[in-house]
């Protein structure tokens, strides 16, 4: 199976799907003659040209605008967003419009309309550039969100996306764009509304999506080999539709879980993730659910308070022994 | 339905007094066409006003009385592939393109036999199979989407359509008419926009003037940041409006880039139906716009050229006083949607809710 990056499979995906129908295609900010500012959109412009791929104004408002209009009429538009930060500006047009046109219209229009681009932060972007909105866009009905961590979900999820009838938002981990991992060069999609076992264990639930999954993965490690502490991870991969059943079931097995994200925690996935486990596994339960998340401030500059504001492998530790009841 | 009309007497010392001759371009069969239509958008209007004041429709209602010249005459011309997008003044525009009037009135009334099922109301009307393609309720904010849609008719292949994209002059100060405009501009220049900008200058944004909302008050000329050419029309004459818009369509679908038409007119019912005090105009500003009522224009062309009577205009009136009642009762007893559809439409399969 070939090895590829992150933002390959993310290319790949929907240069595989321009090639198999001529309704798709890509629009956004420097995405064509620039490649794109994560080069996620590189080399599609001399495949398939201008009026497929195109670059947009810095107006994002507009451009989503349009392609929800485009999507409406037939076509089924990638719009990039060069960072989720910058999708504030379109947010109206998301909201307002791609999310409820098919409702208030009885049905009648459909917004088959993906975007796209890197979330969260990581690299010092601060204040105005560092948003993990998973929360902010899986609050509204009519939107689907998903947050592939891995190369192969990435691909399957794009792919997925592009020919799902409704607005799918694709928050990309954006710190993950160089990892690799394994995409079969045959056809597959990964569905939404489902979560992923990324590792089996029987004391702990550690859920989490994004680039915090492998941060779970390597703590999970850690708790292995130096507290004796078999951790079971999840990653949600879809935010909205959600896996409510796979996280219970872990949870009916280890009777302890731990929720950690990158977002602020105040009406945040990791709060809706401790609501499901206590509505639907509250008697399995043998400690509340712990929430590991950013701090409450907007990202800072620094690097040492970067690295505060985010979660890390002692907070997640620290989170685990107080769920194991085994130090505060 | 109050219309104001100049006696004969008037008319013709009118004729006399060095006006310009008009010299007709549309037929007299379809300017009693063009009549008849907007009659029928009168009274519906004049219906929901009723209704929404005996409480029986709810939400926002903006009505389109002062203005039908322009949708008329506008939509008059339209072609199979071609498709309409307006905000929320939207009830005329449906009804021209042909939906139902009993259908946009049981909308209105939150039945489950509305045009989009009791889930939009007024502000968000479809009906695509007539190429409506809405009905917004934020203003400025349907502005891209039409300028997308645009783009989709010369991108997917053989369509011949164009856009007619409606906007009130309250949306030219928002940004996203100025990020739709520009993106038109820029894809017109390829021929990848056929979109026909009608701006529905009725020169208020809610309450607000246009010299109070902007230093520059010729509105259309903001077009001209955009490379998209322009012209004005006298919105409340409908032969004008009708033969910009036979001339712009043409343009517009024979080169595949946007045009603006700025159409002068006055709302002379409320902005919504619940602005009652309209403190920010006078009685007399209003009993002034009454006298270029575009009925009542239409109705004094219709008599001098002899193309009807005053007795076939009363029978037109009533034709469409009585199509009015009947969406209303047939409004009124329809039956609430059924609570099951309060889940549905919200994703294209059913299931997915949370």
């Amino acid at each position: 199976m070939p090895v590829i990056t992150y933002r390959e499979a993310i290319k790949s995906a929907m240069a595989e799907e321009m090639e198999r129908d001529d309704r798709v295609v890509v629009m956004g900010e420097d995405i064509g003659l620039y490649g794109g500012t994560h080069l996620v959109t590189d080399g599609l412009l001399d495949r398939f040209g201008p009026k497929r791929v195109m670059d947009t104004p810095i107006a994002e408002g507009g451009f989503t605008g349009a392609a929800i209009g485009m999507a409406m009429a037939g076509m089924r538009p990638i719009v990039e967003m060069m960072t989720w930060n910058f999708s504030f500006q379109a947010a109206d047009q998301i909201i307002q419009n791609a999310a409820k046109i098919r409702y208030f219209s009885g049905g009648q229009a459909s917004v088959p309309l993906v975007i796209r681009g890197p979330n969260g932060g990581g690299v010092q972007l601060s204040a105005q550039h560092t948003h993990s909105l998973e929360g902010f866009y899986g609050h509204f009905p009519g939107l689907k969100v998903v947050a592939p961590a891995t190369p192969y979900d990435a691909h399957g999820m794009m792919i997925e996306a592009i020919r799902d009838p409704d607005p799918v938002l694709i928050l990309e981990a954006g710190a993950l764009y160089g990892t690799k991992g394994d995409v079969p060069e045959e056809e597959y999609t990964v569905p939404f509304g489902k979560s992923r076992i990324a590792r089996e264990g029987t004391d702990i639930t550690l859920i989490g999506y994004g680039r915090q999954v492998n941060l779970l993965l390597k703590t999970a490690e850690k708790l292995a080999s130096n507290e004796g502490v078999d951790a079971e991870v999840i990653d949600l991969r879809s935010i909205r539709p959600f896996d409510t059943e796979t996280i219970v079931d872990s949870v009916k097995k280890t009777n302890r879980a731990v929720v950690i994200e990158e977002q602020w925690r105040w009406f945040s996935v990791a709060s809706e993730v401790a609501a499901h486990l206590q509505e639907h596994a509250f008697d399995y339960l043998d400690a509340p659910v712990e929430r590991v998340s950013g701090a409450e401030v907007p990202a800072p500059y620094a690097r040492n308070l970067e690295i505060a504001a985010f979660p890390g492998e002692d907070d997640i530790i620290d989170a685990v022994n107080r769920v194991l009841y085994r130090r505060s | 339905m109050a219309t104001t009309r100049n006696s004969k007497k008037q008319r013709s010392a009118a004729a006399t007094n060095g006006d310009k001759p008009h010299v007709p371009q549309v037929s007299p069969e379809q300017l009693l066409e063009l009549y008849r239509k907007m009659v029928l958008v009168r009274y519906f209007e004049e219906a929901c006003q009723t209704a929404f004041r005996q409480g029986k429709v709810g939400g926002y209602l903006h009505v389109y009385i002062g203005q039908e010249a322009i949708a008329t005459g506008l939509l008059a011309t339209i072609q199979p592939d071609d498709r309409v997008i307006t905000a929320y003044r939207d009830h005329a525009h449906v009804l021209l393109l042909g939906s139902d009037p009993k259908a946009v009135m049981a909308e209105l009334y939150g039945k489950g036999t509305g045009l989009v099922k009791g889930k939009g109301g007024s502000m968000h009307l479809f009906d695509v199979e007539h190429k409506f393609w809405g009905g917004y309720g934020i203003v400025g904010g349907h502005i891209p989407l039409g300028v997308g849609m645009a783009y989709a008719q010369r991108y997917l292949p053989d369509n011949t359509g164009i856009t007619q994209l409606y906007l009130g002059d309250g949306a030219i100060h928002n940004g996203a008419f100025h990020e739709g405009a520009n993106l038109a501009g820029l894809w017109g220049r390829e021929g990848l926009n056929p979109c026909l900008f009608v701006l529905e200058n009725n020169q208020y944004g809610m309450g607000t003037s246009i010299e109070r909302a902007t230093a520059n008050t010729d509105l259309i000329s903001k077009f001209d940041s955009y490379a998209i050419p322009r012209e004005s029309v006298d919105g409340m004459d409908i032969e004008a409006v009708y033969e910009a818009a036979v001339r712009l369509t043409e343009r517009v679908r024979e080169t595949g880039s946007p045009f603006a038409l700025e159409a002068m007119t006055y709302r002379i019912a409320p902005h919504g139906a619940a602005d009652f005090l309209e403190k920010y105009r006078s009685k007399d500003e209003v009993r002034e716009a009454r006298k270029r009522d575009p009925i009542g224009l239409t109705e004094t062309k219709l008599l001098d050229r002899d193309i009807v009577s005053e007795d076939e205009i009363t029978k037109i009136r009533q034709e469409y006083q009585q199509l009015a009642a009947d969406a209303v009762k047939f409004a009124e007893e329809s039956p609430e949607p059924p609570l099951e559809e309060l889940l549905t439409d919200v994703y294209a399969e059913p299931e997915a809710v949370g």
